[in-house]
């Protein structure tokens, strides 16, 4: 078995907090991480059915077919769901808050786990609502990017 | 297959919520194990048939037997799925007994989630150290918690059906109204430092808490505490010779939800296993007299008790406001030993709701509905934003 591999980010610089990343080999989700080096929001559609598949998988949910292929998104979508981080316990995550974590449903058909950025979730004219147009906004981390959203005016 | 009818004959809540690192879950378990056998007035020798969801131990199908010292078990149930496990193992044990492959079942459940730190409620983070899995993959670099996935369902709630914070609010009103009746809440109360003391809490001041993850507020969220319990459930012929009254097990349901792409965050599984269970029993919610809802959060119980059909969808705010839930008022009376809100929660406390609509049924709860008929414990276990478990149990007495 392999060495399992660091939890946290290696590239940061020394005095920037640590973030979590994803953890490889994960055969499912690497080509998705992958292509984030290319600031590149990938998800997955089914060849017999064309049902689209996300989070990453190695077989169609909605039929039985195992062959599905990566396809890219325009990056843009909707949130469906938001919330304010103002307490957590995470090291890697303490100095983020408040942190805005959200549901967005990407215009193509699948809902993501992100955050919204660039955004203050104490200013009432800020845009943060269930509803608002996203658009992605790279968090660049080094060995894969992160799809942040930050809201389309 | 003839099956016979099962009953809830023992139980026991373990008091302290707060061990200081000096028992450990097993301990918990065990203890609770050998007080609710005698509650029931059985031993050990008696139980044929285990189920622990593993809290404390891996492998518990192993390493729990040993522990505990059965050595005649017909029966080994790991069913885990967080706090609705109980509900789960409930309905499990209720066919085992029922079809004759045992006939008396060993529930129990220890955590020392306060002793112990644990990542759970207010205090959640999240740090999956196991091997790498697609979801962890996905979803672990952006650091949401637990208190913001349930926030996540209560903001979409708001949006979809106008549900307000004064009414999820109310929730954790009524569930204090029933602690500061309950003498173990209570001193769990005073032990952990809660809020406002063993007090009465208002609508007001639950608003004017800390918010936690926007829309939950401080006293919107479970506290977090050591504790366990143990269940017995028995067939009929052994349960008549039991030294309580039985608590029948009148019909269960099992579901499991997750997030889809497009699908409807505020709709629970309890849409599926609240009709089975009251299907089973052939009642309805109208005819329940006690609903133990699991309440890890406020917006928890108000997604169940809509989903459960105990009023229409984004009705729950009429439900529950001006103490409509309360045991002393007419209706419905909703998590009267105070709840994961005011009572304990050491993090899975689907044990709980089982163990306090017995007292109900009993006529032995601190805040007893009087001449309660018919109960509900209903359990979510896991997280309702992401991947969850609904269990739902229907009970009666003679
Ligand atoms: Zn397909």
């Amino acid at each position: 078995m392999a060495d399992t591999p660091d939890v946290t980010d290696t590239t940061a610089a020394p005095e920037e907090p640590r973030r979590v990343l994803p953890r490889f080999p994960e055969p499912d989700t690497e080509p998705f991480w992958e292509a984030t080096k290319e600031h590149e929001l990938r998800f997955q559609v089914c060849d017999a059915c064309e049902g689209v598949v996300f989070y990453p998988r190695a077989h169609c949910t909605h039929c039985t077919s195992t062959e599905l292929s990566w396809r890219t998104s325009a990056g843009t979508g909707t949130i469906y769901s938001f919330s304010v981080v103002r307490r957590s316990l995470h090291p890697s995550f303490l100095d983020l808050v408040p942190y805005v974590v959200s549901w967005v449903d990407v215009d193509e058909g699948f809902r993501l786990m992100t955050h919204i950025v660039d955004v203050d979730p104490d200013d009432p004219h800020s845009g943060l609502e269930i509803g608002a147009r996203v658009i992605v906004s790279w968090i660049d981390r080094g060995t894969v990017n992160l799809p942040g959203f930050r809201i389309d005016r | 297959m003839a099956t016979s009818r099962v009953a809830i004959v023992g139980i026991h809540e373990y008091p302290s919520r707060h061990t200081h690192g000096t028992v450990t879950p097993l301990h918990i378990k065990a203890h609770s194990a050998a007080r609710a056998l005698e509650d029931a007035g059985l031993t050990w020798k008696d139980v044929d048939a285990l189920y622990d969801d593993g809290d404390g131990i891996l492998w518990p199908g192993l390493h729990m037997p040993e522990y505990f010292g059965l050595d005649e078990l017909k029966v080994v149930d790991t069913t885990t799925v967080g706090g609705s496990s109980f509900e789960f193992q409930v309905a499990h044990a209720a066919r085992a007994l029922g079809t004759g492959a045992a006939s008396v079942a060993l529930l129990s459940y220890g955590a020392v989630a306060k002793s112990g730190a644990s990542d759970i409620g207010t205090g959640a983070r999240y740090s999956e150290l196991g091997p790498p899995n697609p979801i962890s993959n996905m979803e672990d670099c952006w650091g949401t918690t637990l208190v913001a996935d349930y926030a996540q369902v209560a903001r979409r709630y708001m949006h979809q059906h106008g549900t307000t914070s004064e009414q999820l609010a109310e929730i954790a009103v009524t569930a204090r109204h029933h602690a500061v009746r309950n003498p173990d809440a209570v001193k769990a109360i005073e032990d952990l430092g809660l809020r406002h003391g063993p007090n009465e809490i208002t609508v007001d001041q639950v608003l004017s808490s800390t918010m936690i993850a926007d829309p939950l507020h401080h006293l919107e969220c479970c506290m977090i505490s050591d504790g366990g319990g143990a269940v017995i459930l028995a067939r009929e012929d052994v349960a008549r010779g039991c030294r309580t009254d039985p608590v029948w097990v009148l019909g269960t349901g099992e579901a499991t939800g997750h997030r889809t792409n497009g699908g409807d965050i505020t709709v629970t599984a309890a849409t599926r296993s609240g009709p089975a269970a009251f299907g089973q029993a052939g009642v309805t919610p109208a005819d329940i007299d006690v609903a133990m809802v699991y309440d890890s959060f406020t917006i928890t119980v108000m997604s169940a008790l809509e989903d459960l059909g105990f009023c229409a969808k984004g009705e729950g705010g009429g439900l529950v406001e001006n103490g409509g839930l309360n045991f002393d008022t007419p209706g419905l009376a909703l998590n009267t030993d105070g709840g994961g809100l005011s009572s304990n929660h050491p993090g899975q406390r689907g044990i709980f709701l089982l163990i306090e609509a017995t007292r109900q049924l009993r006529g032995q709860s601190t805040a007893q509905v009087p001449d309660a008929r018919l109960a509900i414990a209903h359990g979510t276990g896991g997280t309702l934003n992401r991947r969850y478990a609904s269990g739902t149990v229907v009970l009666g007495r003679d």
